[in-house]
């Protein structure tokens, strides 16, 4: 099959690419998941062409997991710096909800609303963050709590349901035969990489996350990086929001994101960067966004139900964290070559 | 006892606060609601909240020792389907109990060994306890299912009630509640392990130098964190008469919220479990309000709860600068 033709040796150049990099494991876990498809989930990787359009449930993964990889690409840069971001799903439901409400006036007055409002909540987040010095798990769980009743105040409790269909096509349309949705990410990931890897700003990231009054001391301007981190990080939650309410056709303010922080900072540690900060790996979250999404399509193909499916969710969570733990990789170094160098300092954090 | 000469320490300050808008919070209700003074609001207050607050003090003691744990909701509600399953299945109520609260103790004290022996993040290891607890429930029983058991139905919400007046009776669920609140104070306040707990949380290095056991009060502490949680799930089967895999979904941010509102620092080391049950009462009158106000809508409730989180984060803050500055 053709498909088959085309993903394999695509898979196996990025393999060899990557054999040295982080991004190994992630894509190696995404190869053994997606021949485990191939072999026993029958029409995984069927795709047809209608109306000059590609379908299949590769294409759904692609297109389901854009919400994860979007949020997955601020809250890299967030985790990078130390910090996390908990809010994000609830700043996709408030920019979902303005979006919908919005609608009827124009369509970028929709999308303005939308994304400024997620702008604004990022900077609450980064605001608290830099200038308040409160530790960024509870600085961004204030809005966490506070972020759903904010949605549901937008939308008056309401479902809001629009037929714009400008507004439509963000999350269901189709570019060149894929789904627009893959134009987006890629586009956000090509803008991120670009600013992160072309410019300072990423290693100011990594030096501010792997201590940060040691860059400060450097001359690093680090609350205002921390600040824009956050920022930044509302702006893909609010994409990510407008996109999850498109889907729908509606701004769900209680179900559009729930969750899905969880799962963004999820495929950020699978993708290889430490929930500690520092070094951090862009594309590597992408990849474990798409595992994670790949993960939850194939037990749906498998019909094991959405509800008991936390279950694997929750072994490929505490295995990933196995392997990254520090304690088990001394252990398994000094298996490999039994030298005195295996002494570490247990318990070390 | 001089009170001009009575000056609260710095760390206090928040849980005085606390109790200040508690009692703002109660007076205002009193104020503004004809009935909201009466005897039965207050007992309600403590048995509608009980669940709560028995995981919140759980909750509370794996935050000062300076952890997180975020599968209390999936816990309780996982115990509440047990619980009613093996009851269903004509099991005795009391060894359904008992199994629960074994199970809670057990999956706490694995994700403790998992924190310990690995030195992995607390945050993960029980996000992944969360969905794993959470799945299992639905694993046990995919929907609500009813207690049906005269051990239920008569003796935990009558025989075990205490009558006030004909029709006004305080359910076993709030004397529950206090039985936890105290025996985790007392526990913070004058034990080893309690001590140990506040010294792991303030700094872990200095800790394991002045010789504290960190392997074993981690991994109890989160076993404690996990039996409380089951604890809340049973308490919360006395109060709705069933079990439901879907319940309890985000009571972990309630808690947390709880303890924060209550003066407990979330970087740990610094905290009091009477004030958690401050900070679980103060969520509760916000709901009561919400409820006696009526045209509200219950998402208020979540915008006020985050608003004080805020206030009471912003207070922790100020404070601890000032000890240090």
């Amino acid at each position: 099959m053709i498909v088959d033709l085309v993903l394999w040796p695509t898979l196996a150049a990025l393999l060899w690419v990557n054999r040295r990099r982080p991004l190994l494991w992630p894509l190696v876990a995404l190869a053994l998941l997606l021949l485990f498809n191939r072999l026993f989930t029958p029409g995984f990787f069927a795709l047809e062409i209608r109306d000059g359009r590609l379908y299949g449930t590769l294409v759904d993964v692609l297109n389901q997991g854009s919400k994860v990889m979007l949020l997955a690409l601020g809250m890299t840069l967030v985790i990078a710096t130390g910090g996390v971001d908990l809010s994000v799903g609830a700043t996709m439901a408030i920019a979902g909800a303005v979006m919908a409400r919005l609608a009827g006036v124009s369509i970028p007055v929709a999308l303005g609303g939308g994304l400024g409002v997620a702008l604004l909540a990022g900077a609450w987040n980064g605001l608290l963050v830099s200038a308040f010095r409160i530790q960024p798990i509870i600085a961004t769980l204030i809005l966490m709590v506070a972020g759903r009743g904010v949605a549901q105040l937008v939308t008056d409790g309401q479902i809001i349901n629009f037929e714009q269909p400008a507004l439509v096509y963000l999350g269901n349309g189709s570019l060149l035969g894929l789904p627009f949705t893959l134009a987006l990410v890629l586009g956000m990931f090509a803008l991120t990489a670009l600013l992160v890897r072309r410019t300072a700003l990423g290693l100011f990231i990594e030096a501010i996350g792997d201590n940060e009054t040691a860059a400060r001391f450097t001359g690093l301007p680090a609350r205002p990086v921390k600040f824009l981190v956050y920022v930044f990080a509302g702006l893909c939650a609010g994409l990510a929001g407008l996109v999850a309410a498109s889907n729908i056709k509606s701004a769900d303010a209680n179900h559009i994101g729930l969750y899905l922080e969880l799962d963004a900072i999820l495929a950020v540690v699978v993708g290889g960067t430490a929930l500690t900060g520092g070094r951090f790996q862009l594309a590597g979250s992408l990849v474990g966004a798409l595992l994670i999404q790949t993960l939850g399509t194939t037990l749906y193909a498998r019909n094991v139900g959405a509800d008991v499916a936390t279950v694997p969710k929750a072994i490929v969570i505490l295995a990933v964290c196995l392997l990254q733990s520090p304690v088990l990789r001394a252990k398994l170094a000094s298996l490999r070559r039994p030298a005195p160098t295996a002494l570490r300092k247990e318990g070390s954090v | 006892m001089n009170l001009a000469k009575f000056r609260p320490s710095a760390r206090l300050w928040p849980v005085l606060a606390s109790l200040g808008v508690l009692i703002l919070l109660y007076a205002g209700g009193c104020l503004l609601f004809e009935n909201f003074g009466s005897l039965r609001v207050l007992i309600n207050l403590f048995g509608d909240n009980a669940f709560l607050g028995v995981a919140a003090v759980g909750a509370t003691f794996v935050i000062l020792s300076g952890g997180i744990d975020l599968s209390v909701g999936a816990v309780v509600a996982f115990t509440g389907v047990l619980i009613a399953s093996l009851i269903g299945h004509g099991q005795p109520p009391l060894l359904a109990i008992g199994l629960a609260l074994g199970f809670g103790a057990g999956f706490g004290a694995l994700m403790g060994a998992l924190i310990h022996l690995y030195a992995l993040p607390p945050f993960l290891v029980t996000l992944g306890g969360m969905f794993l607890a959470r799945g299992l429930a639905f694993v046990v029983h995919p929907e609500s299912l009813s207690i049906d058991h005269p051990f239920y139905g008569e003796f935990i919400s009558q025989t075990l009630s205490v009558p006030v007046s004909r029709r006004l009776a305080i359910p076993f669920t709030a004397f529950a509640l206090i039985a936890v609140v105290l025996a985790g104070a007392a526990l913070a306040r004058w034990s080893r392990f309690g001590r140990n707990v506040l010294a792991l949380g303030s700094s872990e290095s200095s800790a394991r130098l002045m010789g504290v056991p960190i392997g074993s009060t981690k991994i109890l502490v989160y076993t404690l964190g996990g039996f409380l949680s089951a604890l809340g799930g049973v308490v919360a089967t006395f109060y709705m008469q069933s079990g439901n895999p879907a319940s309890f979904v985000g009571l972990e941010l309630d808690a947390i919220a709880a303890a924060v509102i209550g003066g407990t620092l979330l970087r740990g080391g610094v905290g009091y479990i009477p004030g958690t049950l401050v900070g679980v009462l103060i969520l509760g009158l916000i709901q009561t309000l919400v409820i006696f106000q009526g045209t509200l809508n219950s998402w208020w409730t979540r915008i006020a709860v985050g608003g004080l989180l805020f206030v009471f984060i912003v207070l922790q803050q100020l404070t601890a600068r000032r000890r240090v500055g």
